[in-house]
């Protein structure tokens, strides 16, 4: 998902810095009001923020025959909310950007929109969906870090599509390009990091119970559900 | 815990017979290029006269000092998740003494 340094035009980078920016600064408000007033929280946001590290760093092979990344924001989202995690991506596109020549400083905007909003939101929007259907607190896991995940690389696909609309086809010849290099590999993946979502998930439920039942993510002793 | 603690170690021989089982690529192609690269190679196909306007400030020396940088990244990951568990087990483990010991003593479960 990362838009390489320089390949979006100046307007289509600046416009999607700007779009990104307030985002940017409500996440960084709302995690630090949540960290004042719930101090306990910090062990759990720092597995949250470790996991996307870790998933991020991974460049999977797929079935289409080149590599990507998993985002391991899901969980983060499903957590905490979506707006946690914006300063999380905020801090790996940061790095990968200045270290690893991997996306770039005047496409960070577009790159923290797609990694940092859209797939943060939509996880969390499926989660809650899900939950609210009565599907299991697996299921509910799975599907929102993997559905998390490709929506993040469908908004890469939209955001290149539109920078460079196809001189035929327009918009969607081109979105079909992008979306066969993104989406294609990103759905093994996005399944790879569905799984993995579930077993840390469990993991955190086994042993950090007490942080969840106040997340409201678990039921509490007396009968909630 | 037990049970999802397999998914780790199964997902990785899966991975790695899969990659074993891949054909290799036509001559002078290279095996799971990068996403990103392709995207790149994509936009220069739909607008060749596009040329990037900004460069990235620092490139890693060659694709080696990238992957040690990749690999420092998941490392800082690990280590705080590998610290997290160590916590909760020996927080559990100090928990369950704590109950066994109350057990024995007139009053009942603690929690």
């Amino acid at each position: 998902m990362h838009i390489m340094e320089g390949f979006l035009p100046v307007p289509h980078a600046a416009g999607w810095t700007l779009a990104s920016a307030p985002f940017l600064a409500w996440g960084l408000i709302s995690l630090r009001r949540r960290l004042r007033e719930q101090p306990e929280q910090r062990m759990l946001l720092g597995v949250a923020a470790a996991f996307a590290f870790i998933l991020s760093a991974l460049k999977l092979p797929s079935v289409t025959g080149s590599s990507s990344h998993p985002t391991g924001l899901g969980l983060g989202a499903i957590l905490f909310g979506p707006l946690a995690m914006l300063p999380v991506s905020f801090v790996i596109l940061l790095f990968q950007a200045l270290l690893l020549a991997h996306g770039g400083l005047t496409t960070l905007g577009a790159n923290l929109f797609s990694l940092g909003i859209v797939g943060p939101f939509v996880a969390a929007g499926v989660f809650r969906a899900l939950r609210g259907l009565g599907a299991s607190l697996t299921l509910g896991v799975f599907l929102a870090a993997a559905l998390g995940d490709l929506a993040t690389y469908l908004t890469t696909s939209v955001q290149l599509a539109w920078a460079f609309p196809d001189p035929v086809g327009g918009f969607a010849a081109s979105f079909a390009k992008f979306a066969g290099i993104f989406a294609l590999t990103q759905v093994p993946l996005a399944i790879v990091e569905g799984l993995l979502t579930v077993a840390i998930f469990n993991g955190l439920a086994r042993f950090n119970g007490e942080e969840l039942r106040r997340l409201k993510l678990l039921p509490g002793q007396e009968a909630r559900a | 815990m037990k049970r999802t603690f397999w998914i780790f170690p199964v997902i990785f021989l899966c991975v790695a017979l899969t990659l074993w089982l891949v054909p290799p690529p036509p001559e002078g192609e290279e095996a799971f290029s990068g996403a990103d690269g392709k995207a790149e190679s994509a936009i220069t196909d739909i607008a060749p006269d596009y040329t990037p306007w900004f460069s990235p400030l620092l490139e890693p020396a060659g694709g080696e000092v990238e992957s040690l940088l990749f690999a420092l990244q998941a490392a800082l990951g690990a280590g705080v998740i590998g610290y997290w568990l160590g916590v909760s087990v020996t927080r559990e483990k100090q928990r369950r003494e704590r109950q066994s010991a109350s057990r024995e003593g007139p009053g009942g479960d603690a929690d």
